[in-house]
């Protein structure tokens, strides 16, 4: 049997493991029966060690589209298919994913174990607000269709619920009418933390919103950011040009980074420089333009394997979300990352929507996501903050961690308990596990 | 529109080559033992493509059922793909006769079976294109698979008949040798990355070798030169190699 070494994006951490595929669904159940532990991995895109483990099972053959209401906007398809792929098939017939993270290089089936959020949260929540009814594959072989009036516990924990509650097979879920695939797009400069909250709050009416924050600037320059606002365009925001294909689904236009950058090449100077670069490109206040989806929604997936830049010790992205009476909270943390000069390239605030859903992530209020290299002192450093987004009621985002304590898990995830019960009910003996899980003490 | 028949739609390597031909706006014939399995593959090229797909029955190992398939093509398709491959442990089949008869008819007798038909069409015709999916392991037989090798061997043998045959009737015969390709079949294996070709890989050489007429196919370069030299070691050399 074939055993590779795997890692998730952030290339830490790296695990031995035997990788099982399947084009049919009896094909899984072979699998299953070969396996004491398995877990079902997609294109790889979550950060940590949620997909990890002795045995993964590959969706990646799984992709087909079995369904597409060109009139309704309904879509239907097996679980490995990845977003860019669905992409190319509504896009040009009117239709856009009702929700996309920043990444289009996904599986369905990874969108909806990590119940995925966009830069439209606070006005259309996550993925699962758009499900309308998935197959998840039990460890006993059995297929359940659920949705949130059939088997709803099965569904709930499934939203968000890291793969452990079987392997999600068939995802059939809502898309948005779009009248064109160009976004009518506003960037605003802010000074500083104080007024990109307040402008985040002035334009709460837009659909997108996301602002990229210098998290090194101290001072009366400290959180200075560009908040990132959107829309659908109509037809009239178009250009000559553009109205000519006006449902275009941009060509591939992609880089790849080669090799992994040593380690030595991202420091606190060279961060510094790319912020005042990414920072200084906006010369104005603010910039309004009509752009490609693919810029907009994608900016990162231009540059293939980008996460290659953080070396081969790897990276840990930290995402948190603080409940919006907590803004102190999120000041206290960037300060002590400005003042640890830990470096990131990039780090992402938001403000969320309502959602208190039995396991996803997403809750109202604030979330920040950075990336840290991997170094030594970066675990106790992390562990710190911990202690603050705790305090400050918050919790961290599975998809992304790779390393939290399992205690924190259990005092932020407040369901944690109903939850583990769900996954006992479906999954006895844990026959679907993973390193994470165990690590987190849901499985154990 | 043209059409192109898939015959062993089921395997990574059919459908790969399905999806591909859909892509250039080819209709697609899928045909597979197994027809309900293959719906998800219906109304994936359907949905993605926008072309038609249609599902039909076929079995490599009954030979009788051959000509009545063909016969209820409609319409008959313009490039036909024999992917159907079957390869097991060479110590297992040829311990079990039933065993090495499965690899030898699926390797080659149901090939011969059902290209004869469509040949014989295609020659009356003056039309068309067949494409065989063989094997470079049948430029040589090893102890480790001789059995599948010597079917491949003699598959590869009535395609360049074929080939010579169908020139003077204006059909095209491409032979494909894929070399290592991951698919289900070789998934417990650990096969060198430069010399493997993924599935849509192949199907993308077979693509643009139907449309430049190649005669032989190999899908990755360096498998061309690799056979050559195996191919010109000495028997005396050779039958000591533990291959």
């Amino acid at each position: 049997m074939m055993k590779k070494f795997i890692a998730n994006w952030g290339n830490f951490p790296v695990m031995e493991s035997e990788e099982k595929s399947f084009s049919f669904s009896e094909q899984i159940k072979d699998s299953l029966n070969q396996t004491d532990s398995i877990i079902a991995r997609g294109n790889g895109r979550c950060y940590g060690d949620a997909s990890l483990e002795k045995y993964t099972l590959s969706t990646l053959k799984y992709d087909k589209i079995l369904f597409f209401d060109v009139e309704q906007g309904i879509f239907e398809c097996q679980s490995g298919i990845t977003l860019d792929k669905i992409l190319e098939v509504i896009v040009p017939k009117g239709w856009f994913l009702p929700v996309t993270p920043g990444t289009k290089y996904i599986t369905v089936g990874g969108a909806v174990a990590s119940d995925v959020h966009g830069k439209n949260h606070h006005v259309d929540g996550s993925f699962s607000a758009h499900v309308l009814e998935m197959d998840v594959l039990l460890s006993s072989g059995e297929t359940l269709t659920c949705s949130t009036t059939q088997y709803p516990d099965l569904f709930w924990a499934t939203c968000g619920g890291m793969g452990l509650t079987g392997i999600i097979t068939r995802v059939k879920f809502d898309l948005k009418k779009i009248e064109t695939s160009y976004i009518r797009q506003k960037q605003i400069k802010a000074e500083n933390l104080e007024e990109v909250l307040r402008l985040f709050d002035e334009n709460q009416h837009y659909t997108y919103s996301v602002a990229w924050i210098d998290c090194l600037k101290k001072g009366k320059n400290f959180g200075r950011s560009i908040l990132m606002l959107g829309e659908h365009a109509g037809l009239q925001d178009l250009d000559a040009k553009q109205r000519m294909e006006p449902l275009k689904v941009p060509a591939k236009k992609q880089i790849s980074f080669p090799f992994n950058l040593p380690s030595f090449v991202l420091n606190q100077y060279t961060v510094k420089a790319f912020n005042f670069l990414f920072y200084g490109k906006n010369f104005k206040k603010e910039i309004n333009n009509v752009v490609s989806y693919e810029p907009f929604f994608y900016p990162l997936d231009a540059i293939l394997n980008w996460n290659r830049g953080y070396g081969k010790k790897g990276f840990l992205q930290y995402q948190f979300v603080l409940p919006l009476e907590s803004k102190q909270g999120l000041i206290e943390i960037l300060h002590r990352i400005s003042n640890a000069g830990m470096g990131s390239f990039l780090a992402v605030l938001k403000v969320f929507g309502e959602q208190n859903d039995l396991i996803s992530f997403p809750k109202k209020g604030y979330t920040l996501a950075l990336d840290f290299p991997v170094r030594n002192n970066l675990f106790p450093f992390l562990d710190e903050l911990d202690k603050i987004v705790m305090q400050y009621n918050g919790r961290l985002y599975l998809s992304k961690d790779a390393r939290m304590k399992a205690d924190v898990f259990w005092k932020s995830y407040e369901n944690a308990n109903k939850f583990q019960e769900i996954i006992k009910k479906y999954n006895p003996g844990f026959r679907i596990n993973s390193i994470q899980a165990r690590r987190l003490h849901i499985t154990q | 529109m043209p059409t192109v028949l898939i015959l062993g739609a089921t395997s990574d390597i059919g459908f790969a080559i399905a999806r591909k031909f859909a892509s250039e706006k080819y209709n697609v014939q899928l045909a597979a033992r197994n027809t309900i399995s293959l719906q998800p593959f219906q109304s994936d090229i359907q949905i993605r493509y926008g072309v038609q797909c249609s599902l039909h029955s076929f079995n490599a190992l009954d030979f009788n059922a051959h000509s009545g398939f063909y016969n209820s093509l409609v319409p008959k398709p313009d490039v036909t793909v024999y992917v159907i491959g079957y390869m097991n442990d060479n110590e297992k089949v040829i311990s079990d006769w039933e065993e090495s008869l499965r690899t030898i008819n699926t390797n080659y007798t149901g090939a011969v079976s059902i290209l004869n038909i469509i040949a014989a069409d295609y020659a009356a015709h003056k039309a068309g294109t067949i494409v065989g999916i063989s094997s470079v392991a049948g430029n040589r037989g090893r102890q480790s698979n001789y059995i599948y090798g010597s079917a491949k061997s003699a598959f590869t043998s009535y395609l360049s008949g074929l080939r010579n045959k169908l020139y003077h009737d204006n059909v095209h015969v491409m032979t494909v040798l894929p070399g290592f390709v991951y698919t289900k079949m070789t998934e417990h294996l650990k096969l060198p990355p430069l010399l493997t070709a993924s599935p849509e890989n192949v199907a993308e050489a077979i693509y643009n070798g139907v449309r430049s007429k190649r005669d032989v196919l190999y899908v990755k370069w360096f498998w061309k030169w690799i056979m050559l030299i195996i191919t010109t070691i000495p028997e005396s050399i050779f039958k000591k190699k533990k291959l």
